[in-house]
């Protein structure tokens, strides 16, 4: 560990790597909830084009990717608000052009030899130089800030887009930020797992976030915790194992998916064996509904027909007599005591 | 209620629809504070086109429509026009808590840098008191049974105090428990002087909630009156239907159950 980190260009890829696995997942969750897990995908596609202009033209790669990547992204938020049926074909024909107009003008520029292209496709972390270093912390440092000022906008707007224009939000401009900084995103992540993994670090901890989380907000944190393991765990262990960087983070963020819907779905199925529902009724319960209000520790319990009914989801559940049940009385025994 | 007070809605001649392409014509409509208003029609008819060109969703394409006093177009503070879509899903592709979904409500209210505060919190406790919600703030949404997920859209429309509640098919496709608790919610509100425009199937569910009746059919108001009125004007046509052929006969199930 300690000699890894004694190593120049270890300690620059692994602070690359934290950038990427906070700032990743953090704007990834709106594309999942937009149902546009692929998006940032096809713009990693058109960001391939803008690296090759770059490298064409001995200018900086990572200027020109982010340059191409934001045109994208706008140029896709405003096909999707025009709202054609051909929006879709519009896309496929920007990602792939990107794509095929990137290896075209890379091999012209450097010959056959390929080695920085697959370095751009498929990430080459350890050569992130110092410069790039702080500027893809400038960069992460603005896209933590723009999310976290705008998260509550950026959540009503992908979760309903029609009630959002209603309600007088500015919805296209909303979204054309959230492309903004999906292309950032992209460009950040570029060095660290490449332009054709970019993605899976976007989705793929939100993805597992969701089995644990019962809130947007809970579920954007353990998004930004998973990613980080994944991009600085996944980095650490390609370095021990001598594996790639970039396929070894998504891996490793797969494997965390893994045990993030294990354990989710124990806790659902423990959740479920240790509470039970109430008998249906078509009775809502509130305050004046008739029957009695219980307090019990953080909510009320309405009493009906003698036994303790709290809401719970969609239901009631029956909580235990007394005023302080012990956690494992269930509520069963004595339930079915007093019936 | 002052005879002077300006109407909340005022349509006339409008046409509203899609893409330049009308769906409802010639719509002439006013709507005074605190009146409820049932919007009928088949599916089809143009009766979502119409409420939601009030909001801005559908286009307003020719007439004059003036809301709250300010011509549409014009309106700036949206918030002071509630909406209830009819949603299947309400989140997207996340999991979210009723909380974080009602006080979406309220965010084109505050300036753009600012997040919710106490106030707004406070707000959306009332709104989830309002619609029989409170103690279930903290859950899923996608946990909560049909009715309930309505509640939380009207919450959610409510929480920015509106002026006018527009609504989609608030009682499709939700179960008869919930339909009773959303006609309470429903009959609350109209006490409370809201005004309202419901689009409906059900009728039933909403009577003695609603004190007028529009019906469109095949983009034109074929009825504006009272419940009473339109029960008349549905045994009229009833009877044109039974006496001879070529008069258009009401939907098969008489439009209203």
């Amino acid at each position: 560990m300690s000699e890894m980190l004694s190593l120049d260009f270890m300690r620059n890829a692994l602070l690359a790597a934290l950038c990427v696995g906070l700032v990743a997942p953090m704007v990834g969750i709106f594309l999942v909830q937009r149902r546009l897990s692929l998006v940032g995908d096809g713009i990693g596609h058109v960001a391939l084009a803008g690296v090759a202009v770059g490298v064409a033209t001995r200018g900086s790669p990572v200027w020109s990717a982010l340059l191409a990547a934001t045109l994208a992204a706008v140029l896709i938020e405003v096909l999707r608000a025009r709202g054609r049926t051909s929006g879709d074909m519009a896309l496929a024909l920007m990602f792939y052009g990107g794509i095929a107009a990137g290896v075209v003008i890379i091999n012209r520029a450097e010959g056959a030899q390929t080695g920085n292209l697959t370095g751009f496709l498929f990430g080459s972390i350890t050569t992130t130089t110092r410069g790039e270093l702080i500027l893809f912390a400038v960069l992460s440092a603005l896209i933590a800030g723009t999310v976290l000022l705008l998260r509550q906008r950026l959540f009503a707007v992908a979760g309903d887009e029609e009630y959002a224009r209603a309600s007088g939000l500015p919805v296209l401009a909303l979204n054309i930020t959230l492309g903004v900084l999906t292309a950032i995103t992209v460009v950040v992540a570029m060095r660290v797992i490449g332009l054709l993994l970019i993605s899976a670090l976007m989705i793929v901890p939100n993805a597992a976030a969701q089995q644990l989380a019962g809130s947007f907000r809970a579920a954007s944190w353990w998004a930004v915790g998973l990613g980080v393991v994944a991009s600085v765990g996944g980095v650490s262990a390609s370095y021990q194992l001598d594996t790639a960087a970039g396929g070894t983070v998504v891996l490793l963020a797969i494997a965390l998916f893994a045990v993030a819907t294990t354990v989710g779905s124990l806790r659902r199925a423990l959740a479920r064996a240790r509470h039970r529902h109430a008998e249906r009724h078509l009775h809502e319960h509130g305050p004046g509904c008739g029957h009695e209000a219980v307090s019990h520790g953080d909510h009320v319990d309405y009493l009906h027909d003698g036994h303790r009914h709290a809401a719970h989801e969609g239901h009631y559940d029956e909580h235990a007599h007394g005023p302080q049940p012990p956690p494992e009385d269930s509520g069963r025994v004595g339930h079915e005591v007093t019936r | 209620m002052p005879v002077s007070t300006a109407p909340v809605l005022e349509l006339h001649r409008a046409a509203f629809g899609y893409r330049g392409r009308a769906v409802v014509t010639d719509v002439d409509l006013t709507v005074h504070r605190g009146e409820v208003l049932a919007v009928l029609g088949p599916n089809g008819s143009g009766k979502t086109t119409l409420v939601t060109g009030l909001l801005g969703l559908s286009e307003h394409l020719s007439g004059e429509v003036t809301v709250l006093g300010t011509p549409l177009a014009r309106l700036r503070d949206r918030t002071r026009v509630g909406y209830v879509p009819q949603r299947h899903t309400l989140t997207g592709g996340v999991r979210a808590t009723v909380t974080e979904v009602v006080t979406t409500g309220l965010l084109s209210g505050l300036p753009w840098w600012r997040p919710p505060g106490r106030r707004e919190r406070a707000a959306v406790d009332a709104a989830l008191e309002a619609v029989g919600l409170a103690d279930r703030a903290r859950f899923d949404v996608e946990t909560l049974s049909g009715g309930q997920q309505r509640r939380v859209l009207i919450a959610r429309a409510l929480v920015a105090r509106p002026e006018v509640l527009v609504m989609d098919e608030p009682t499709a496709g939700v179960d008869r428990a919930s339909q009773l608790v959303l006609a309470g919610v429903l009959h609350r509100l109209g006490e409370a002087g809201t005004t309202m425009l419901v689009v409906t199937h059900e009728l039933t569910a909403l009577r003695g909630i609603v004190d007028r009746i529009v019906e469109v059919e095949s983009g034109h108001l074929t009825f504006d009156g009272t419940p009473e009125g339109y029960a008349v004007h549905q045994g009229e046509l009833a009877r044109a239907a039974g006496r001879g052929p070529g008069v258009l006969s009401p939907t098969a199930d008489g439009a209203v159950r």
